[in-house]
């Protein structure tokens, strides 16, 4: 469509008028739906699976068991970051002997239409042996061990004048974007194409054709929308095998869309993990050491996150601190749940909560204020870069640059914190409950090795930009667009952004781990920095004045001191048949964003529940390519953050028969929930790794919300450390001094 | 042998007519038989919204209305609210004020926007919270939704006031 005004983002105008495509939106003709049939049993044997009933129903194409499966292996790891031996507990497309949790895929049916399909799939009879389901994380089989530290800890600790030591758990939480997954897949022209990848598209299609045992070539991937990511969309699901294989084998388009009952149990769980974190201080409150036992639940298998999640929580846990010795060790258990992987954040989001917490009781026990003991153990910008002595997701870490203690002194300053604090000290005093709290933490992002991007100047004036990363609904279109047009003197909405269509954009890496800004952005920076060059040659020409005395502006060159001689972008690339440049953005190493969040809460002594006066994020992100995005990131993460505090939790019996299957009980956060969040974006300590200088602000808004809303409740109740678990247990406030909610 | 019905309805001031099993919800019956894909299915169990449309004015979630329930009604969608050239005064609004990321609750939002300020014209601050909360987002927090409704009530208010 035309567009009347300029809107903000390139994303809008489609998204705005119902013309956005996601995969629901496509439907192809003579198309078989496909159901899944799940596992209603946490751990059995797999006797049988009776599928008599449901193959002579009404509308069935067909039903498939994993007795009809060809040879194919389990789903691999995407992401390799130890040397740890996981191909026992890798995920089967469809279980065949045993099934390890409720939801786990056994069958699928094909019918003509998605009730038909529906109703089969409940005619499907599994004939299992139930087994023991072993919940406990402390009690459950191990499927990886980690370690990882520097410095003499053990002395660190002998040595110590004060020991803290406290136990923390974070419950199940995960993105639950609003559209659920889905997936078509159709054969044409003796190839498969497919609809309804995101993320990490070019690494899917890879692990898809060596599963089919066919040339990477032979599958096309279509873009599409996606509505959210958050970490758990596009990763390689069983259901990313079945429906494509099913199309080939049956010669006709196949369809799956997930339902949200089904989202809820089968796509990715995170957070779950519990921590048993002790801190050593010296006399002066110096901190000497760190040392965490973290138990990691990984669900019933290991999928394709391997053990990042475990990595990232050890790696990034003494976080902006000055810490001269650190251990952390992680169990990776197996649990008769839902697989996990990442969300927003992950492993930041609990050990954050997890070393804040602690250091919340530290200054407790020591008399301090929990901003003063902070202040004295944090990173000061003299001591960067530091190379830290561990590695991130197989990156060594190197804390480039910062001013840690700076930005808390501003957040403080401008988001009113001391107001806040005085209000509750006097709101506390007439037998309120209101608190305050502080979380400070360090994010990663820009994870490498590589992103693709191209510039083109078509012929007919149009600049695409082409990028191996993909849009999940971040604005990332826009972003790349905006990056491109400042480099070509144009406006964000002159470009077109082509991005996960395998057929346009021939390689890419995706996605994921706030790396798109980073490594696309400077992709795109570079290859447009390329095609103005070229054109500054040819206007050179055309307009005979020598190319460094011109300027691009407004969409052309113009012979510096002439007015008249000008010529378009368009027509030069009309002239001379347009310029394109590709680009390889490379970097081995992360950027670290930081950053603060305050919250304000009171707590109602006769429900329990929290009410959140004010929230307050600041963040240092290198640069904002386009401010209002990165706000919208921030605020959104917290929305998801503080849920992750006060509401979301996938709960299970004690046999493992998961309670929150609906959105009804799994409590996404509405806006009678969520606060107003205030933001200040820092641009003070641009990335020295990349031109741009960005550092990625994809998490930081959900990073710190744990942990400060935690800290605010304590100090609402007058027991300081007494929130231990994610999320707040209503029954915390309840148990307050007073009384008055019993 | 599965029974069918015959549905007319109107959509966006176009009637069709389509036969549909009893059974068949609104929204697949308006997805799937008449091609209006930008009311999106989001949960199907009447909690998150995102499936909003105005049935006759006003909004249902049409997840849990049946197709044949919507025999002789009027349907607006998300597709009806600009035309082939504009958005709406709402819908650049939404844009304008950061409202929407990934773009699949939207259309549900406009919906329920749209009868909300048909009905509020001039809704307090709270009023318009409690209303939003009607739906789910998951990307944007909610705040800049809430500041494009009360932008797009104040200008309706206040046609001078650009937004």
């Amino acid at each position: 469509m035309t567009r009347t005004g300029r809107t903000l983002r390139v994303e809008d105008p489609r998204l705005l008028a119902g013309r956005g495509r996601f995969v629901d939106d496509v439907d192809l003709p003579d198309q078989l739906w496909l159901r899944v049939v799940r596992s209603q049993v946490a751990h059995a044997i797999l006797r049988e699976v009776d599928t008599s009933a449901a193959r002579a129903s009404e509308g069935v194409h067909s039903v498939v068991t994993g007795a009809d499966l060809p040879e194919v292996g389990p789903i691999p790891v995407r992401v390799q970051v130890a040397d740890q031996p996981l191909d026992a507990y890798l995920q089967p497309v469809l279980a065949r002997e045993r099934v390890r949790y409720v939801g786990e895929p056994v069958a699928v049916v094909l019918a003509d239409d998605p009730y038909a399909a529906e109703d089969a799939a409940e005619l499907v009879v599994l004939e299992v042996e139930e087994l023991p389901a072993v919940l406990d994380l402390r009690e459950a089989d191990r499927a990886a061990e980690l370690e990882m530290g520097y410095g003499d800890v053990d002395t660190a600790f002998a040595n110590a004048a004060h020991v803290i030591h406290a136990e923390f758990t974070v419950g199940r939480h995960s993105g639950v974007p609003l559209e659920t997954r889905g997936l078509l897949a159709a054969p044409r022209g003796g190839r498969l194409e497919i609809w309804g990848t995101t993320k990490v598209p070019h690494f899917n299609r890879r692990v898809l054709a060596s599963m089919l045992e066919i040339p990477v070539e032979q599958i096309r991937l279509h873009a599409a929308d996606a509505g959210g990511g958050f970490g758990v969309r596009g990763e390689f699901y069983p259901e990313d095998f079945l429906v494509p294989w099913l199309a080939a084998r049956t010669g006709r388009p196949v369809k799956w869309i997930e339902d949200r009952s089904e989202h809820l149990v089968a796509a990715n769980h995170s957070r779950h993990q519990i921590h048993a974190i002790s801190a050593a201080f010296d006399r002066d409150h110096r901190l000497l050491a760190i040392a965490d036992e973290v138990w990691h639940d990984s669900g019933a298998y290991i999928r394709t996150h391997g053990v990042l999640v475990a990595d990232l929580t050890l790696s990034m846990l003494p976080g902006p601190y000055r810490v001269p010795a650190y251990r952390g060790t992680a169990h990776v258990v197996l649990t008769p749940r839902t697989p996990c992987g990442t969300y927003r954040g992950p492993g930041r989001y609990e050990g954050t909560f997890a070393r804040e917490r602690l250091l919340d009781l530290a200054a407790h026990d020591l008399g301090l204020d929990p901003l003063d003991l902070r202040r004295l153990n944090l990173l000061s910008p003299d001591e960067l870069p530091l190379h830290r002595g561990l590695s991130a997701i197989g990156t060594a870490m190197t804390i480039d640059a910062g001013d840690v203690g700076g930005l808390l002194d501003r957040t403080i300053a401008e988001s009113g914190f001391e107001t806040w604090r005085e209000g509750s000290a006097r709101l506390r005093a007439q037998g309120r409950m209101v608190g305050t709290g502080a979380a400070i933490f360090m994010e990663k992002s820009g994870l490498g090795p590589l992103e693709h991007a191209g510039v083109e100047l078509l012929p007919s004036g149009v600049v695409r930009v082409t990028a191996g990363a993909t849009s999940l609904g971040q604005g990332v279109e826009t972003v790349l667009a905006t990056v491109a047009a400042e480099r070509l003197g144009l406006e964000a909405d002159d470009v077109t952004v082509v991005l996960g269509d395998t057929d346009l954009v021939p390689e890419g890496v995706g996605s994921w781990a706030s790396r798109s800004t980073v490594l696309a952005g400077n992709a795109v920076a570079a290859a447009a920095d390329r095609v103005a060059e070229f054109a500054r040659d040819a206007a050179a020409d055309v307009l005979e004045v020598d190319a460094a005395d011109l300027r691009l502006s407004g969409g052309g060159f113009a012979a510096a001191g002439s007015r008249e001689r000008v010529v378009s972008l368009a027509e030069l690339a009309g002239r001379t048949g347009g310029f394109s440049a590709r680009e390889i953005f490379e970097v081995d190493t992360m950027t670290y964003p930081y950053g603060i969040h305050l919250a304000h809460v009171e707590v109602d002594p006769d429900s329990g529940g929290v009410r959140i006066l004010g929230y307050f994020i600041g963040y240092e992100v290198g640069r904002a390519i386009v401010p209002a995005l990165v706000e919208g990131q921030l605020v959104g993460g917290a929305a998801q953050g503080i849920a992750g505090a006060l509401l979301e939790e996938f709960r299970y019996t004690d046999d493992g028969q998961p309670l929150s299957t609906t959105l009804a009980d799994y409590l996404l956060p509405t806006a009678g929930e969520v606060p107003p969040i205030g933001v200040l974006i820092s641009e003070d300590w641009p990335a020295a790794s990349n031109a741009l200088g960005v550092r990625g602000a994809g998490e930081g808004g959900a990073t710190g919300c744990g942990a400060a809303i935690a800290a605010a409740v304590d100090d609402a109740l007058g027991r300081p450390g007494s929130v231990r678990a994610l999320p707040i247990p209503l029954h915390e406030a309840r148990r307050s001094g007073d009384g008055s909610g019993r | 042998m599965i029974e069918r019905q015959r549905v007319t309805l109107t959509v966006n001031g176009t009637e069709h007519t389509v036969e549909v099993e009893p059974r068949r919800t609104l929204v697949d019956v308006l997805r799937h038989d008449l091609g209006y894909t930008g009311t999106h299915v989001g949960c199907e169990q009447g909690v998150c919204g995102s499936c909003t449309v105005l049935l006759d004015g006003e909004p249902v979630r049409s997840c849990l209305v049946f197709g044949v329930q919507a025999d002789a009604a009027d349907v607006r969608t998300v597709e009806g609210l600009g035309d082939q050239e504009h958005l709406s005064p709402l819908q650049e609004i939404f844009s304008s004020s950061h409202a929407l990321q990934c773009g699949f609750c939207t259309p549900g939002f406009l919906m329920l926007a749209t009868a909300f300020l048909r009905d509020h014209p001039s809704p307090s601050d709270e009023e318009i919270r409690e209303a939003m909360a009607s739906n789910l987002c998951r990307c944007t927090g909610y705040q800049n939704i809430l500041r494009a409704v009360r932008l797009a009530a104040d200008a309706v208010a206040d046609p001078s006031t650009e937004p």
